[in-house]
């Protein structure tokens, strides 16, 4: 009997050797020009031919592994023999393949070492295209059926194949690019292997200086970042806190309200804010002329700094640390506190001594976020900023500016990095299991007892200017597009608006003559393609990590996680030091931002599956199993249709971060693909604000219409009166970093 | 009725299960006949489940193997093993009405759908669910969720159906009606049937053959009557029928039947192959009759609780065996609390057991003795 799934595989390795063409030229991955020149070009050759021609020899061996797996066809999968050829074949077929594209680069050896063995040459290869994607896949899937047969996740194919290609993308698009950024730190401008600059830049006073504490020369950049990061995420906890008590513990009105907050950072883009920040206190801010008109101050820059960012970024994080903090304060058992009021403690002391501490590891919980949102935030920073330089706008600096020191830029995104990891390392080591086992639907009863009067005063007190205040912001941003010309001629107008979406009849049809329609559809239909990727390998991914059971899972789940903590200015960079040469040659490509948005989110659908297939009993699976089904028929057939919420939201989340991201993604765009979001940010550098802030409310709007149109469309399908499982519910948002 | 089981035997072969350091199943050999109902019992954790998810595949062998119809599937995985099970959440899939509950298996198998409907038409007639097609599961009663789980493994056909504590979550009335139910289909089926459970009334009732697990180890394998009369050693007798285990001399041995002094009374018993000297002996509170006085040629014993429960008196007696417990069916003249009683053995249940029973009592009272 033929394996059928070793045919198929093989089949795909061939069609890549000998059909498609081995390198990716010019077009990208959507271009098809190469089917004209397909056989008059040598560059647009196949493998196969290539290497029998002697145009590129060292691709004809690649033949040899997709040979092997022929002669054991007709094994039976028990067989030894089966499962070690097949390992053959796939590890070092995937091994010299790779190995062959890091040996030759575009001019010649990538190593100068091998040109010291082999001496000169003008071999030259380009990044690997279709052909060589498709052979990598098929070597990749027979080496993990050997594994497979091997006995390991009790032989199922679909399983291991699973895992080994989760683990391959992630090597691929997440170590890989981040083993290019410590190589490059450790380089010289010319790319020497130099490891004493490396330790120069690591403790330059540029990073750490400390000098303005007795002069009034600038402090570390790195200083800068942490004390920023730090008092962010303290008053953000703060807030946090008081929003969540004015929620659940008092009869503030406008809770509804309150909550719609929570869903703003989701859809604001994170540099709104800080614009909307402009235009009240910048020199013609709304703010500033009054007080010039009423007092006669004259308007000044304060507003740029530390304490801009800071205010903006507050205003961009609080709603986070409200969603983490109002499962804690909802959790806190009422039980507890009416035991402690029944020992006769005031309400004072009983909230001191027994409510604060058990929300002690959320209120932990919440001050990490805040601080890894923090460091990891550059779109505050980049517009309100000033003089004020922090590690992610100066990454940004050090490659966009005059310096191009992307030595630089590595030392400076390892060391934001540290930040960021620890921080996350810490939540989790610490706090990342408590806070999932808060709310346990045994309704305790019990109501909660009253706040001291005074707590209550000072949450009234601190909650509703706060709301007022984003109010007001929010305001700001959805009108300022209609304002002529901020601070000068507050006169009504349609012409931002116009400028950017202008759309009109030409003499071929609609003439889309709006400076913003280019990156507003190239930002839609990226996030769109984006968006079922992300949830398909988030939720793949969770399915394995709830689901199988097999060796290297806590690994497997770290690294799969690992993106969250990785800021994107990092990736930027890393995507740019990793992916600008073969054989991986993506830069300039519309792949590069969906893949860059598809690792990037992929956490969010990571968790969102881990949430809502842990509510799905496993003798579902079990039995599915038992009744003949494999684990791919049940995975497709039992535990999807009941992941559909948490499928919708994964969709719904990956989408609007990827339109409303950033800091990746602003070292990744290209003429040809721009994104809003970096447009928009070129429009307030040129201090073009009117048509950055309606683009801005245009985003909004549009993100606010796509939640709840895909909430409306998609409802709820009843399980029955009974459910004996709650489907499985949408996840609590996604706290996510820039 | 077209469906019929195509009943296959099943063996293992010093079978052995570790998940990381647990052995939750150690050198397990036995054979199950095919068309026979064979019921696994134990105290929790000995290893039950685990037993009866090898035999699915939803766990594989540590060590040894596993036979199903004299075809080795050691290494095959449940999606490609011809077995079937009941679980004992039922495990029905929430988002498909019965009939597509029922029908499941047999379309995941790419056969017609027209006929998975017919079939599974068939499955529901045959445990009495017509006209139930198109409700949901959760539109359901427990039972009839069971029934839904039983007709779901039955249209498969399979060689071997697989009862994981199927009537746990029934209660008692139900249970009782439900296990028939099961027994009845299985006989006339003619299939393999595998049963966990740890209700040993329940085991006794439905089973052909029982094995009584300890340990990860099974202790003894028989007919239920075996297990009641012949238990092999004061674990088993404890675990089935709540035998009173009391210590004994055998004074000597005549043939087939040894002289035993228990409580200073000399009594015949059955002897295999015991010789002179202290022993074990397991005796079933049915066999200890109670008469209120004192007599010659008894033991003497004081009652210390005596409950009334409509169909049968217990009684816990005090005596120089220690503790006694005591099922009287004889309802007209209960005994008060207190009363001297008179101590009788009756014939048939009072055993002979071998030692061991250190680390039988250690067992039935869920303590893991993890042997070296
Ligand atoms: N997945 C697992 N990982 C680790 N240990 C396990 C696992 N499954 C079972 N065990 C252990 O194996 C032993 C046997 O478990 P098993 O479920 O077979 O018991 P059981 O006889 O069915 O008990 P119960 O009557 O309580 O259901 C137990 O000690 C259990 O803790
Ligand atoms: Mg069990």
């Amino acid at each position: 009997m033929l394996n059928r799934t070793v045919v198929l595989w093989l089949a795909v390795g061939w069609v890549g050797y000998a059909v498609l063409p081995w390198y990716a030229l010019d077009d990208g991955f959507w271009g098809f020009g190469w089917i004209a020149s397909y056989l008059g070009d040598t560059e647009h050759s196949p493998g196969l031919v290539s290497g029998l021609t002697g145009e590129r020899p060292w691709l004809a061996p690649v033949a040899l592994f997709l040979l092997m797996p022929l002669a054991v066809l007709r094994r039976p999968k028990m067989d030894p023999l089966f499962s070690t050829v097949l390992l053959a074949a796939g590890g070092f077929g995937l091994a010299y393949v790779l190995g062959q594209g890091f040996t030759v680069g575009l001019s010649g050896w990538r190593w100068d070492f091998l040109e010291g063995w082999f001496g000169a040459t003008d071999l030259q290869q380009f990044g690997m295209g279709y052909g060589a994607l498709l052979v990598c896949a098929a070597l990749l899937f027979l080496l993990s059926q050997g594994i497979a047969a091997r006995g390991a996740v009790n032989g199922d194919v679909f399983v291991v194949g699973s895992i080994a290609l989760i683990v391959a993308l992630v090597a691929t698009f997440i170590f890989f690019p981040m083993t290019q950024i410590l190589i490059s730190a450790f380089q010289d401008l010319d790319g020497n292997f130099a490891p004493e600059r490396f330790g120069e830049k690591l403790v330059s006073a540029d990073l750490w200086g400390v000098a303005c504490l007795t002069s009034s020369v600038r402090c570390g950049i790195a200083w800068n970042s942490l004390v920023l990061a730090i008092l962010v995420g303290v008053s953000t906890a703060v807030m946090g806190l008081a929003f969540a008590l004015a929620v659940t513990r008092t009869r503030i009105r406008g809770k509804k309200l309150l909550r719609v907050l929570t869903i703003l950072p989701i859809i604001t883009p994170p540099f709104v804010i800080a614009l909307a920040i402009i235009l009240l206190f910048g020199r013609s801010g709304a703010a500033s002329t009054f007080l010039e008109w009423a007092f006669g101050i004259p308007p000044s820059r304060w507003i740029y700094g530390l304490f801009g960012t800071w205010l903006s970024q507050m205003l961009a994080f609080t709603p986070i640390a409200f969603l983490v903090l109002i499962g804690v304060v909802e959790g806190v058992s009422p039980a507890m506190e009416e035991a402690s009021q029944t020992l006769r403690a005031k309400s004072w002391r009983t909230f001191m001594t027994v409510s604060l501490p058990l929300m002690r590891p959320g209120l932990a919980n919440a001050f990490l976020v805040g601080f890894i949102e923090s460091l990891a935030d550059f779109g505050n920073p980049m517009v309100l900023g000033g003089d004020f330089e922090v590690l992610s706008t100066s990454i940004f600096f050090s490659i966009v500016g005059s310096q191009n020191d992307m030595g630089r830029a590595a030392v400076l995104g390892i060391v934001l990095l540290a930040f960021t990891l620890s921080a996350f390392y810490a939540q989790r080591r610490w706090l990342g299991r408590k806070s999932y086992t808060t709310v346990t639907g045994k309704g305790d009863a019990g109501i909660h007892p009253e706040l001291p009067k005074g707590l209550v005063r000072l949450i009234y007190g601190t909650t509703v200017p706060w709301a007022v205040f984003t109010f007001v912001i929010y305001a700001m941003i959805m009108f300022g597009g209609f304002v002529k010309l901020w601070g000068y001629d507050h006169s009504f107008t349609l012409q931002h608006y116009i400028d950017a979406f202008d759309v009109s009849w030409g003499q071929h049809g609609i003439v889309w003559a709006g400076a913003a329609w280019n990156s507003f559809s190239t930002t839609l239909i990226i996030s769109a393609i984006a968006a079922p990727l992300t949830a398909g390998v988030g939720l793949l991914t969770a399915y394995l990590l709830v689901r199988q059971r097999f060796r290297g899972r806590d690994t497997f789940e770290f690294g799969t996680m690992l993106s969250f903590a990785i800021p994107g200015t990092v990736i930027g960079v890393s995507y740019i030091l990793a992916f600008n040469v073969p054989p991986i040659e993506l830069t300039g490509t519309g792949a590069i931002l969906v893949i860059c948005f598809v690792f990037r989110n992929m956490p969010v659908g990571v968790r969102a599956g881990i949430a809502s297939m842990s509510q799905i009993d496993q003798s579902l699976d079990e039995s599915s199993l038992t009744l003949g089904a494999s684990s791919f028929t049940t995975l497709r057939r039992v535990v999807l249709p009941l992941l559909r919420p948490a499928i919708v939201a994964a969709l719904v989340f990956s989408f609007v971060r990827a339109v409303t991201a950033i800091s990746a993604v602003i070292f990744l765009v290209s003429a040809r693909y721009d994104m809003a979001t970096s447009y928009i940010i070129g429009r307030v550098e040129n201090g073009d604000y009117g048509l950055a802030i309606a683009y801005s409310s245009v985003l909004i709007v549009v993100m606010v219409v796509v939640i709840l149109g895909v909430q409306v469309a998609v409802g709820e399908r009843k399980l029955g009166r009974r459910g004996t499982i709650k489907p499985a519910g949408a996840p609590a948002m996604e706290v996510g970093i820039a | 009725m077209t469906l019929k089981g195509k009943a296959a035997s099943v063996e293992f072969r010093n079978v052995t299960k570790a998940f990381g350091p647990v052995v939750a199943v150690r050198d397990l050999t036995f054979t199950i006949e095919a068309g026979e109902l064979i019921t696994f019992l134990g105290p929790s954790g000995c290893g039950k489940t685990t037993t009866l998810r090898m035999i699915a595949g939803l766990e594989l062998a540590t060590s040894g193997q596993i036979f199903i119809g004299g075809d080795e599937v050691t290494r095959l995985p449940a999606t490609d093993r011809d077995v079937a099970m009941v679980f004992q959440s039922y495990a029905l899939f929430p988002h498909m009405t019965v009939a597509e509950n029922v029908a499941y298996g047999l379309t995941v198998g790419g056969g017609p759908k027209a006929e998975a409907r017919a079939r599974a038409r068939e499955g529901l007639h045959l445990v009495g669910l017509d006209g139930f097609e198109e409700r949901m599961p959760s539109e359901l009663s427990g039972g009839q969720q069971q029934r839904v789980a039983v007709a779901r493994a039955l249209v498969l056909e399979p060689q071997v159906l697989l009862f994981d504590e199927p009537l746990s979550n029934l209660d008692a009335k139900l249970r009782r009606r439900m296990r028939e139910e099961i027994r009845d289909l299985q006989r006339s089926l003619g299939l393999t049937a595998v049963y966990v459970t740890h209700d040993q009334s329940e085991a006794l009732a439905v089973s052909d053959r029982i094995v009584v697990m300890r340990n990860a180890a099974i202790a003894q394998v028989g007919s239920p009557q075996d297990l009641y009369e012949r238990p092999v050693d004061g674990f088993v007798a404890d675990f089935i029928g709540d035998a009173n285990l009391v210590e004994a001399e055998v004074v000597r041995v005549e043939g087939e039947e040894a002289v035993v002094r228990i409580g200073g009374i000399e009594t015949r018993r059955p002897g295999r192959s015991v010789a002179p000297g202290p022993a074990k002996v397991a005796i079933r509170p049915e066999a200890l009759k109670l008469s209120e006085g004192r007599e010659p040629g008894s033991i003497e014993g004081t009652v210390t609780r005596a409950v009334y429960l409509g169909s049968h008196l217990e009684y816990v007696v005090e005596c120089v065996l220690g503790e006694l417990f005591v099922i009287d069916h004889a309802m007209e003249s209960p005994i008060p609390q207190g009363a001297t009683v008179a101590i009788r053995l009756a014939r048939r249940g009072v055993n002979l057991v071998p030692g061991r029973d250190s680390e039988a009592q250690a067992a039935t009272q869920g303590i893991q003795t993890e042997p070296a």
